[in-house]
Formats: C-alpha cells, sequence, structure tokens
C-alpha cells in the first residue's frame, strides 16, 4: 500500500535493460581502403551460411564498403573461391 | 595509355608441372610481346574449386600483375577464351587503393619468406642505411 501512495513502481525482478553494441565499419575503423577478392576467408565473414552477402543492418558496414564487399565476393564467386550456392559454408 | 591490371586464371588440373609452366610461360610472354610490363607474378597451386566448373573440381590457379595498354585486355581475353586449358579467368583494373594493397600484400609475403633468414637479413639492411 505504501508503494501506490508514493506512486512509484517497484519490480519484483530488476528489470533487464538492453544494452545494444554500437555497431561501426569495420573498415573505416580498421583504416581499410581496399577489399580484396583474393582472400575468401576475409569475405567469409560478410556472408550467411548459404553464401549470400549479409546486409549492411547487420555487419555494419558503410554503403561505401559494402558496394566494394559485393564487387569483391561477386569475383571470387566466379573464381570458385567462394560458392554461389551452398549449404553450411561455416 | 598505360594502366595496371591483375590477372588470375584457372588452368584444368590434368596438366603436368612442365605443361603449366608452358602454358604461363605463352601469357606473360603475350604481355611482354605487346609492350606490356609484368610486375608479379605468384603461382598459387592446385586449389579445390568452391563448386566444380567442366567437371573438374580442382585447378591451377596463377595471378599475373601487369601494366599495358587497355586495349591489350581483349587480346589478352581472347586468348583465354581460345585456350582449352583455361576453366576460368578474371582481368581487373586495379585503382591506386588496389596498387598499394598489391604492395603491401607482396612485402608480407617477402617478410614472411625471409623470416626463418630474418637475422641475416637485418644485418645487411643496417649497412645501407648506414
Amino acid at each position: 500500500m505504501a508503494n501506490i501512495e508514493n506512486n512509484e513502481i517497484r519490480y519484483l525482478n530488476p528489470p533487464t535493460v538492453e544494452v545494444r553494441k554500437k555497431k561501426y565499419c569495420r573498415f573505416k575503423k580498421a583504416g581499410i581502403k581496399y577489399v580484396d577478392y583474393k582472400d575468401a576467408e576475409f569475405l567469409k565473414k560478410f556472408l550467411n551460411e548459404q553464401g549470400k552477402i549479409l546486409p549492411r543492418r547487420i555487419t555494419g558496414t558503410s554503403l561505401k564498403f559494402q558496394r566494394k564487399v559485393a564487387q569483391a565476393v561477386k569475383r571470387a564467386r566466379s573464381l570458385a573461391l567462394l560458392p554461389y550456392v551452398t549449404d553450411l559454408l561455416k | 595509355m598505360i594502366k595496371q591490371y591483375e590477372t588470375v586464371f584457372i588452368a584444368t588440373p590434368v596438366l603436368s608441372d612442365s605443361q603449366m609452366k608452358e602454358a604461363v610461360a605463352k601469357y606473360v610472354g603475350l604481355i611482354k610481346e605487346n609492350n606490356g610490363e609484368v610486375v608479379y607474378e605468384e603461382d598459387w597451386g592446385l586449389k579445390q574449386l568452391a563448386y566444380p566448373i567442366q567437371h573438374k573440381t580442382s585447378g591451377f590457379y596463377y595471378l599475373i600483375e601487369f601494366k599495358a595498354d587497355p586495349q591489350f585486355v581483349a587480346t589478352l581475353e581472347t586468348q583465354y577464351h581460345r585456350d582449352e586449358r583455361i576453366l576460368r579467368f578474371l582481368t581487373v583494373a586495379m585503382d591506386k587503393n588496389a596498387v598499394a594493397y598489391a604492395q603491401h600484400r607482396r612485402d608480407k609475403k617477402a617478410a614472411k619468406a625471409a623470416e626463418p633468414a630474418a637475422e641475416a637479413n637485418v644485418e645487411p639492411k643496417a649497412e645501407e642505411e648506414a
């Protein structure tokens, strides 16, 4: 009763506050200027398990570098360094 | 006008070592004949392909970095097309970032190769500076 009089909300469990980590562009942060199509292992970070390119909203890459990543992935695919379609890439 | 390019081709895995060398020599020769300059060559050896090409699951990869006239690229690619030994190829024009990256990659590779003999290499460098 005392709680209502004080006009204060009290929880039985402490409310979980979600602290989301800010996404950042790894290229801008690391100062990488060129995305290499020959480095398939690096490009795999930007692919999902089916070998599809992940969207920016997930990887946090800036638009400028997302275009370059997409270009590099497509080049790597044509050289059979990365698959076009697959399951369980990782 | 001269531009820098980078070309990677995949040759069939059925080639013998000498046949592969001959194929490489052909393209290096072709670049040189057309007033091009080979900047760098790299043999990646036999690699597994991510998906089969012409029913083959592996291939010999070879990278050539060269400077040439833009018109030469078409000549090079027609040669690739006519060559039955070549499964796949890719030619890319390099901008200034790509050139810098390639240089950095080469330096790193050279440093890695020189690592076992690192101590031997340090001394001559010190002498050069002095």
